[in-house]
């Protein structure tokens, strides 16, 4: 139920902060009341017809390139980063 | 975005986390996720087969219409009965059993009762007909609540006559706090909801991992994203810490949206909320403002509600709070299915005995 859609913003909003959005090719209408930030050509998160966050698109790439790496370390490494190391590389956003 | 989408989706990088999963959850772990999308995913993506034997995924009261207990689904039908009245409401509330019936089953007996995709559309239905009484029925979580208070707003501004909301919303951190403190439950780390933490941020949850010592992660909904929440909060208890981290950082940031949090605080106050199968759980709901009385479907469309009652055999309730899995329950498989389905966590689509009976070879577990 909480679930929300990515969407590209297409239009600028109008005079009562309604935009149109595409998602996935289909348009529609949805309010930028809560994401007063948000421009033209922005990705949100759309929920019950509202953009309730932008998406941190640059982030995602970040955290995916991170993610990618994983994995790639030798295994001795992340025994020593498991065994007490205080500097948790690659976690993100804690 | 949807080659990014797509990089969350990768059977590679997702290997690459059960790997480590593996590698580091030695101590037996109970992990709980409280969101209906997750219950979902992790059913349909299979994460429970990928998991180590030492780490058992639960779910909870994630599912905000599984939580509706009967008497507030009581309260909606009794309103849809009255003369004049439109009920407007997600699509995901139709089927959900009262005592006595669901808006489905009134809706076949004629009650005009109507499913929108935004609170919005039923203003939009409200200024169309002047002649009905519009009723928004709003459920759901922190991150439904702020589409629905400025709805509010929005239908003062206009001063429309003739709607009003029906609140069944409520909040999360504090059914997580009694979970803890509940003796049955037993979890050691919550995969914290994506898309109410949009909204919240970590600041509500941070009482979990200070005065429990429970940690949380804020996890998103692809295959990879849940396995990063679940490697993190094995990491965690591996390393010894209890923190509040978010796994899903393109959509969630550290202080939530602070727009979102003050619509909600300007249309609605905290009251107390029953949640099936948890009981009343103090300061969970949300009711409107006094300030907003004229648009509260409470005061505008008073009903005499009967007195509620349980279906027979249901398990639900302890499936909600995590206490039995959904296979454990007598009903299901047999006297509830899909198809027919007796609890709200086999009608909801979202509910763990649908997920449940969907995706899982159940007889294994």
């Amino acid at each position: 139920m909480c679930l929300a859609i990515p969407a590209r913003i297409v239009s600028e909003p109008n005079e009562i902060e309604m935009a149109e959005v595409d998602i996935l090719g289909v348009k529609r209408h949805v309010s930028l009341m809560m994401t007063p930030d948000a421009k033209l050509g922005d990705h949100v998160l759309v929920h019950a017809g509202f953009a309730i966050q932008v998406v941190d698109e640059e982030f995602a790439a970040e955290s995916l390139e991170m993610l990618n790496s994983m994995g790639i370390k030798h295994a001795d490494e992340l025994a020593a980063e498991l065994d007490g190391s205080d500097e948790t590389a690659g976690v993100p956003a804690s | 975005m949807n080659d990014i989408l797509a990089g969350f989706r990768d059977p590679e990088v997702a290997r690459r986390l059960v790997d480590e999963i593996h590698r580091i959850a030695v101590e037996p772990c109970t992990l709980m996720e409280v969101c209906g999308t997750h219950t979902m995913a992790i059913a349909k993506h299979g994460l429970r087969g990928v998991m180590p034997e030492t780490i058992k995924l639960l779910s909870g009261p994630g599912c905000p219409v599984c939580v509706t207990a009967n008497p507030d689904i009581d309260l909606a039908i009794e309103i849809a009965r009255q003369p004049g009245v439109v009920l407007t409401t997600f699509g995901d509330m139709m089927k959900v059993p009262g005592s006595y019936s669901s808006l489905s089953t009134e809706k076949s007996e004629g009650r005009d009762i109507r499913i929108v995709y935004s609170p919005l559309d039923s203003l939009a239905i409200a200024e169309r007909e002047p002649d009905k009484h519009v009723v928004f029925l709003g459920v759901g979580f922190e991150t439904t609540a702020p589409t629905v208070a400025l709805t509010i707003r929005e239908a003062a501004r206009r001063k429309l006559p003739n709607w009003s909301a029906l609140s069944l919303h409520k909040t999360v951190p504090g059914a997580l706090e009694a979970l803890v403190v509940d003796p049955e439950v037993r979890v050691t780390g919550f995969i914290l909801p994506g898309h109410v933490s949009t909204i919240i941020g970590t600041g509500p949850y941070e009482f979990l991992a200070r005065e429990y010592g429970v940690p949380g992660v804020i996890t998103g909904f692809e295959p990879v994203d849940v396995l990063q929440g679940v490697w993190m909060l094995a990491k965690q208890l591996a390393e010894g810490r209890a923190e509040i981290e978010i796994a899903y950082g393109r959509g969630v940031h550290a202080e939530g949206n602070p727009s979102a949090v003050a619509a909600i605080d300007a249309s609605f106050e905290r009251c107390d909320a029953e949640w099936r199968g948890i009981g009343v759980i103090p300061g969970t709901g949300l009711a409107l403002r006094p300030e907003f009385a004229e648009y509260d479907a409470r005061t505008r469309v008073p009903v005499a509600v009967p007195e509620p009652r349980e279906i027979k055999g249901c398990q639900c309730g302890d499936v909600l709070r995590g206490v039995v899995l959904p296979f454990d329950c007598k009903l299901f498989g047999r006297a509830c299915t899909p198809e027919h389905p007796v609890g709200p966590c086999m009608v909801s689509s979202e509910g763990s005995c649908a997920a449940y009976y969907r995706y899982t070879d159940y007889g294994k577990e």
